[in-house]
């Protein structure tokens, strides 16, 4: 017990590290994968070109890849980010994709009819999305952003390949300076809580949508 | 006195609509009737303004206008789609004052009142915090109207308005036109429903199945 004590401080602060990865990245993303599958799906063929190049390589090469490029890669060309920053910096452009791709199909999913009966009672596009389009997609798309939720959680861990303190890496120091399983244990425990927290907030709002169908 | 002159639609190659011309005075209900394909819906869409004509003009009482055209309280021309088109995130009142506030600038508390009205007239009473996959069809069309009611239109048109109801509620939403005719609503009616027309229009238009529908009437 008292070695537990002993090695909690460092691995809180390494959860910390992680849970606020998690959340700029969740808080980012989201809104700006909203906006990202709006021009995917729009009628401006340049813009649709870049998103769709854009997406193509975020979800094809491996974010792992991705993080290295800006950290270790970038700095080559002059371009210099500090450990932090790097890490969101590739977090919020990979994930960015990922979700601007389950919008676009949620957009897709919502029947014209619904635009057709909107414009008839003239709202105004802004209108239509927030009041209609918008609540319906996210009923929608709820299930795959869950998925997309819960990998996060467990992506934040490769920030340890820049030098990050994170969760992982504070267990990894102290396994390899006590020589025991105490710490790594302890880590796969709090990761565990913490797709568990993710998972119980996503039924929650999951129930909140599941008032009409 | 609702006015359409010289309207041509095509599709492609296609001429659904060529020249047409109707008239329909004010208070009145014109039923277009025809076979399918005809392109009674393609008119009823570009009344309403999801479809641009190539060609011709819409006038509401003597003044053209431009059904596509963005928000102006006189020129409101309301329809009730073939499959009703209810919002299903938002309750039967939410779907009847959405618009009113956000276009007309109702007040909040004057919308409610109008649209709870206009549920208690069209036997709806009571349904208001309900969710449209709550109803039965028949409600679902009713609160369609009452949705197309609450902007106050000019005009109010159906799509098919029986095709999906049993002749119980097919009598009701021809109880409901009467009656709406009676507050002096200009209603445009598609059906395929030769009898329903003719019990409830003021004109019957028909159309034909391998024309183009065209020509006059008046
Ligand atoms: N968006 C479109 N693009 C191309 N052709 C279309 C389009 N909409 C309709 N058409 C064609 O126009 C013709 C008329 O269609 P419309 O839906 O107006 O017929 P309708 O008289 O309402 O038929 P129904 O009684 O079956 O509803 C049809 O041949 C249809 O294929
Ligand atoms: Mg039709």
């Amino acid at each position: 017990m008292t070695y537990i004590e002993q090695i909690a401080p460092s691995l809180l602060a390494g959860a910390w590290m992680s849970i606020k990865i998690f959340l700029w990245t969740l808080i980012a993303s989201i809104p700006l994968g909203v906006l990202v599958s709006l021009g995917l799906l729009s009628k401006f063929k340049p813009l649709r070109a870049i998103l769709k190049f854009y997406v193509w390589v975020m979800r094809g090469t491996p974010l792992l890849l991705q993080l290295i490029f800006v950290f270790y890669g970038l700095p080559i060309i002059g371009i210099i980010f500090q450990r932090y920053d790097a890490a969101l910096c590739a977090f919020i452009m990979n994930y960015t994709a990922y979700f601007a791709e389950i919008f676009r199909g949620g957009f897709q999913a919502i029947p014209e009819g619904q635009f057709e009966s909107a414009k008839v009672l003239r709202l105004t596009k802004w209108q239509t999305l927030m009041h209609i389009v918008i609540p319906q997609v996210i009923k929608i798309v709820i299930p795959s952003i869950g998925n997309e939720v819960v990998n996060l959680v467990k992506d934040t861990s490769l920030v340890y390949v820049i030098g990050l303190g994170d969760l992982l890496r504070a267990g990894n120091v102290a396994t390899a300076r006590d020589v025991t399983l105490v710490p790594l244990v302890l880590v796969g425990v709090i990761y565990l809580a913490m797709t568990g927290v993710a998972s119980y907030a996503l039924r929650k709002v999951e129930q909140h949508y599941s008032k009409w169908r | 006195m609702l006015e359409l002159k010289n309207i041509t639609k095509k599709f492609g190659e296609r001429t659904i609509l060529d020249n047409l011309n109707l008239e329909i005075p004010d208070g009145q209900i014109l039923a277009i009737v025809g076979p399918s394909g005809a392109g009674k819906t393609t008119l009823l869409r570009c009344l309403s303004g999801l479809e641009t004509p190539e060609q011709g003009s819409f006038l509401l009482n003597g003044q053209p206008f431009d059904p596509a055209a963005p928000a102006n309280a006189e020129q409101i021309i309301g329809v009730v789609f073939q499959d009703y088109q209810l919002f299903p995130n938002l309750t039967v009142l939410q779907n009847i004052t959405l618009a009113p506030k956000l276009v007309l600038k109702q007040k909040e508390k004057a919308a409610e009142k109008q649209a709870e009205r206009l549920l208690q007239q069209l036997d709806l009473a009571g349904k208001e915090q309900l969710y449209p996959y709550q109803l039965s069809g028949g409600q679902q069309q009713r609160v369609a109207i009452v949705r197309a009611l609450a902007m106050e239109p000019q005009v109010l048109c159906y799509d098919e308005p029986t095709s999906a109801l049993d002749p119980a509620l097919r009598e009701k939403v021809g109880q409901i036109i009467l009656s709406l005719k009676n507050e002096k609503m200009t209603q445009v009616i598609v059906t395929h429903d030769m009898d329903f027309a003719k019990q409830t229009a003021d004109k019957v238009f028909t159309v034909n199945a391998l024309d183009a529908l065209g020509g006059d009437s008046v």
